[in-house]
């Protein structure tokens, strides 16, 4: 008789190594640089795939099964959140702010990077970095939605969220994030994995999801902190793999090593331009503030950061040049960047307005050596000009800088009274930068920047109006059109939080929630 | 340096002076007074007389700094490209020697911005 013997499972490591490597097979008919087109053309140069260490053990069926547990659990919560009509918790509706820039700024992002990484991994010969990139790449779309789903109930009673992907691809500002993630989506797979992957989620990212969850649970916003909350073991995930990446592309070759050290500098830079608008959203935007931009990058990127940075000598590798200019800057850069948001507030998406005396005690207490000398007398003029009826709207387009697309107004290092102005010739054409490092990244690859859709030149030249608009007609509003053409609608999702509709909304909503009327 | 790419890498650029119907882009900037967060982007057409933007546009765009109405317009110092630069006033924009994209700056000697703040 037959004995009945039971199936042998395998261990954990040995179905790792069927379902991740086991999948792989050498070509036989092909040649490998048809089927890897741009492995090569970056300069990286990899001897031993299989030289890769997996730096975490997840199998796709694993993958799966687990995600969806944490996906029901977080839209349980969003059900809950949303019946309990939790957006009447948050501290103060001009927290919804922070949630529109969220939306409008970070979320397609997350969109962005799904098909980055989608890409970056199809180019990989090595089975290990490939399917780790397959993974975040799932992991980043699932991020876009469950950010969409979780805000878009707030799109139901607040404005200036409701085409939020619409005006990430118009809105002058938005062009700064947009920009960024085009640039890296359209370098090689070893950029981009040295960009996103490495600079932007292992290097930068805690300032970035850090202020924005400890923010949202700060203000009582529970269905963006379940959100952060769920997200936060694929981040780990992703600081891992970013970490990986690097280590292996340096220890490969070590020719390798200038070139991975120049994107490194260009993406810190990059990085770091983009979280000007995290910067003033931690200072200014968050009703309760967690803590100043100033601490969390000492926090996050002089302390954590330089004990990465001493980690990585060993392999050839040193602190971005840049960090020296960001520690001048850390003093002023919120400010900066709000005062041009109260400058051009009548074209944003959401409203501004200027801190009260108890905020501009707590930016004294936080920024010593600048917020007094430097911001408030500017903040005291606007606020007095405000209260009789003088609200400043600055209604003329600023220059912007050709790299990362902000206007021009980041002082000079060591100098918060001067505007930094980097000029460059490039075949009879004049370039203008916001720095010294801007302009380096223009230099390395001028005929990636040439191209680039510069809003306030793209409205000069009349593709910022609605279709069918004629500019030539008397008495023609540019500010209307554009705004039309962002699909904004102007004295809703715009101009002053004092006086908007969300105000006023959420005030009376909020006394229909706690009083007796 | 160029761009690393599978194949050749040429791009026009997006702002050439020919697609911005018959105007220049002239960037111009008010020293010391940081209420206006950046400098600003104006498309003129090259025959306009400099003189025209001093009494045209500026008061538009700068008049509502306290600093402006005081300003003496015979002490003011330009700049082009950062270095030392003298318009003529009677001239058009070309005339100045100015061109597309070029960018002036200029410095109102004792007008130092709100409470001397450089606002």
């Amino acid at each position: 008789m037959d004995m009945q013997v039971a199936k042998k499972k395998l261990g954990l490591k040995e179905r790792y190594a069927v379902m991740t490597r086991g999948l792989d097979w050498q070509p036989s008919y092909q040649k490998m640089e048809d089927i890897y087109p741009y492995i090569a053309y970056e300069g990286i140069k990899i001897h031993d795939w299989d030289k890769w260490e997996d730096p975490f053990r997840l199998t796709m069926d694993a993958y799966w099964k687990y995600q969806a547990e944490k996906e029901r659990k977080l839209y349980s919560v969003l059900d809950a959140y949303i019946q309990s009509n939790g957006h009447l918790n948050v501290t103060d509706a001009r927290y919804l702010n922070t949630v529109k820039l969220f939306l409008s700024g970070i979320s397609p992002l997350e969109y962005v990077a799904h098909r980055g990484f989608a890409h970056a991994g199809r180019q990989f010969p090595g089975p290990g970095p490939r399917v780790a990139c397959l993974m975040q790449s799932l992991d980043e779309i699932r991020h876009a939605q469950t950010q969409i789903h979780a805000i878009s109930n707030y799109n139901k009673y607040y404005n200036g969220m409701h085409d939020f992907h619409h005006a990430h691809d118009r809105v002058w500002f938005l062009s700064v994030p947009k920009s960024f993630f085009d640039d890296a989506i359209t370098a090689g797979p070893f950029e981009f994995m040295v960009s996103i992957g490495f600079s932007f989620e292992y290097v930068l990212t805690n300032l970035l999801f850090v202020p924005f969850v400890s923010g949202a649970a700060y203000n009582g916003d529970m269905g963006t902190m379940t959100f952060g909350f769920s997200a936060q073991s694929d981040e780990a995930r992703h600081m891992t793999l970013g970490l990986e990446v690097i280590k292996f592309i340096l220890q490969q070759d070590p020719a390798n090593v200038p070139i991975v050290q120049r994107w490194i500098d260009k993406w810190t830079w990059r990085g770091y331009r983009v979280l000007t608008l995290v910067a003033m959203m931690m200072d200014y935007m968050l009703p309760k503030r967690t803590m100043s931009w100033k601490e969390a990058w000492e926090v996050y990127f002089e302390q954590n950061g330089g004990a990465l940075f001493k980690d990585l000598a060993r392999y050839g590798i040193k602190m971005p040049d840049c960090a020296a200019q960001i520690a001048l800057e850390k003093d002023h850069l919120s400010h900066q960047a709000w005062s041009t948001f109260y400058n051009y507030g009548a074209a944003t998406n959401f409203h501004t307005w200027m801190p009260d005396e108890d905020e501009m005690a707590w930016l004294s207490a936080k920024y010593p050596n600048s917020f007094d000398k430097h911001y408030r007398p500017r903040y005291e003029f606007w606020r007095e000009q405000a209260a009789k009826g003088n609200r400043f709207y600055n209604k003329t387009l600023p220059m912007l800088c050709q790299t990362c697309q902000i206007p021009l107004v980041f002082t000079e290092p060591g100098d918060p009274t001067k505007i930094c102005y980097r000029e460059v010739d490039y075949k009879a054409e004049k370039y203008h930068f916001c720095s010294d490092h801007c302009k380096k990244i223009f230099e390395d690859e001028p005929e990636k920047y040439v191209q680039a859709w510069m809003p306030v030149h793209q409205i000069y030249q009349g593709n910022c109006f609605p279709e069918g608009t004629d500019p030539t007609v008397e008495g023609f509003d540019p500010l209307a059109a554009v705004l039309q053409y962002y699909h904004l609608e102007h004295g809703r999702d715009n101009l002053d939080f004092d006086g908007s509709e969300d105000q006023k909304n959420f005030e009376a909503w909020h006394g229909q929630a706690t009083k007796n009327v | 340096m160029a761009v690393a790419a599978v194949k050749e890498y040429q791009f026009a650029p997006a702002d050439t002076m020919d697609k911005f119907h018959g105007a220049q882009l002239l960037y111009i900037g008010w020293e010391d007074h940081l209420m206006f967060c950046a400098p600003f982007a104006f498309p003129f057409p090259p025959t306009m007389r400099f003189g025209d933007i001093i009494a045209g546009v500026l008061p538009g765009v700068f008049g509502y700094h306290p600093d402006f109405a005081q300003i003496d317009w015979s002490k003011v110092e330009w700049l082009k490209s950062g270095q030392p630069w003298t318009p003529d006033v009677e001239k058009s924009l070309a005339d100045n020697g100015l061109k597309h994209k070029d960018v002036i700056r200029f410095r109102t000697p004792g007008l130092t911005g709100i409470k001397g703040s450089f606002s």
